[in-house]
């Protein structure tokens, strides 16, 4: 079976969005089902939704509009020009025109480790880092392969996306949070006064599902989030294709890296899924193991060469490239 | 009264709708006449750098004089081509990508000028400059796909034809430009 980029960002975007209404719905349903266990009516279930989302909303605010300059600074990121890297400046010059965007601002992170990030909550307010490390180990094609799919991250919104998606699983684990607190140090005294009032039966049910969601929808939420951040990260690769119309750069900067062993020292868990590749290896200790924000990166080059009409890996190459993510 | 609130919502949400169809024909429309201008941005670019390298590479290519010389001809016909259509225009911008490339074809013999840097700043803006031409002319066909598929999928295709929006060509190259001529340098 042939795919085409268009295909495959038609299907990203698609299983995204589903995953995106799926904590939704999680975020919904345990909200009703702990403001009805605590007041009794439906009226209740839905104003606890509703304040949980303010809440989460508000605390997002800040991450929207200077995120990204707070990511820049904590990456150790700083701004060059084009005098500096004019090359960097014409890759990346080329994919804007290619996408019908402007140039973002560009940044160098000084490490041998080569990756990418991008960040910005639109085309107007975006910027790209790359590390000294990118620069020298890959060729004109394949830093364009790279730099399309940052740009990419882009132009899909996804740093929007990603925001909204954390957002409703920040709700989530508010929600619980507050839930179980209240439940462990209050017990059951609410319970027994609606009792007498004769609504007690269904409220006694939907307190014990609230619990229960209020225990598992933070862990479920998450593995969700890290579902459409893999999505998004396969739509990246499409989308940065469509700009390239060379999926054969992209795959060769993915091998690169894999082999690559030098460690990212800027990059944390709480920065990791914003780079090109996870930049925390297997084989370091900070390593989240299966609760990955990436892809398998042999999984990336798979898709890539499909695009190309290429067979996927053989065994001793797939072997080879999954030692390190 | 209630009968004729209705319909007046109904009118006025179908208008609204209406308008929303017609304005983003339009602004597609409006962004292959931009994306068009921007080929030509692009062309006009490299028109620019040629007398450039053709500077920077004069003093030391003392027996290749007759190279530089196609180079420089061929970049005036490129700029006359301008005025003469499309297709001209086309056949004149090959014939100078092809002189181009055996102008650094010939630097090659020449080991001091092809590590000059003032030779190989120029080679990258070359090379960024036949990008930049060719990524212009695929976003221009980026474009004509989109607003193609407008007025052709539902509902859109129900007023285009009304409203005289009518299906635009892409860039394709030439038969004859697809290949690229070689330029005898003896």
């Amino acid at each position: 079976m042939t795919t085409t980029f268009y295909s495959e960002i038609a299907e990203n975007k698609r299983q995204s969005v589903i995953l995106a209404i799926l904590v939704g719905l999680i975020f919904g349903v345990l909200g009703f089902a702990i403001g009805y266990a605590f007041t009794g009516s439906a009226a209740g279930g839905l104003g606890a939704t509703l304040i949980a989302i303010a809440t989460a909303g508000l605390a997002s605010i800040g991450s929207y509009t200077a995120g990204d300059r707070l990511v820049l600074a904590a990456s150790k990121a700083t701004e060059i020009d084009e005098a500096s890297a004019p090359q960097l400046f014409n890759v990346v010059r080329e994919l804007t025109i290619a996408g019908g965007i402007p140039m973002p601002r560009l940044y160098l992170i000084e490490d041998g480790a080569p990756n990418a990030f991008a960040t910005g909550r639109d085309p107007q307010h975006a910027s790209i880092a790359v590390t000294s490390g990118l620069l020298q180990k890959m060729d004109r094609e394949e830093l364009q392969g790279v730099l399309g799919h940052e740009l990419s991250h882009v132009r899909n919104y996804d740093i929007r996306f990603t925001l909204l998606v954390g957002v409703l699983v920040g709700g989530v684990a508010l929600l619980s949070d507050f839930f179980l607190r209240w439940t462990f140090w209050f017990g059951g005294g609410r319970r027994s006064r609606n009792d007498n009032q004769g609504g007690g039966g269904l409220q006694a049910v939907f307190f014990i599902i609230a619990i229960v969601l209020a225990i598992l929808a933070p862990i479920a939420s998450q593995l969700v989030q890290l579902a459409v951040s893999r999505q998004r990260e396969y739509l990246a690769d499409a989308s940065s294709v469509q700009l390239t119309r060379n999926p054969n750069g992209l795959e060769r900067a993915l091998a690169t890296i894999a082999g690559d062993r030098d460690v990212l020292e800027v990059a944390s868990r709480a920065t990791q899924h914003l780079y090109f590749t996870n930049p925390i290896k297997k084989f370091e200790s900070r390593s989240a193991g299966l609760m990955s924000t990436h892809p398998p990166i042999v999984d990336r080059i798979n898709r890539l060469r499909e695009l190309s009409g290429d067979p996927p890996l053989d065994p001793a190459d797939t072997a080879s490239l999954s030692g390190l993510d | 009264m209630l009968p004729l609130i209705v319909l007046i919502v109904i009118v006025v949400v179908a208008a609204v709708f209406l308008i929303g169809l017609y304005n983003g024909l339009v602004q597609r429309r409006l962004r292959i006449d931009e994306a068009f201008a921007q080929i030509d941005v692009q062309l006009k670019r490299r028109h620019d750098l040629v007398p450039n390298l053709v500077n920077a590479v004069k003093g030391y290519m003392d027996f290749e004089q007759d190279v530089l010389t196609k180079v420089t001809e061929a970049r005036a016909n490129a700029v006359a081509a301008g005025a003469q259509g499309p297709v001209a225009q086309a056949q004149a911008e090959n014939v100078l990508t092809g002189t181009l490339r055996s102008l650094f074809a010939v630097v090659e013999n020449y080991p001091t000028l092809k590590a000059n840097e003032n030779v190989l700043s120029l080679q990258e803006q070359l090379t960024t400059t036949e990008n930049q031409i060719g990524f212009a002319r695929q976003h221009y066909n980026a474009t004509v796909l989109d607003y193609n598929q407008s007025i052709q999928t539902f509902p859109a295709v129900l007023i285009a034809g009304s409203f005289g929006f009518t299906k635009r060509d892409f860039f394709e190259a030439e038969p004859a430009a697809q290949e690229v001529p070689v330029v005898a340098l003896r």
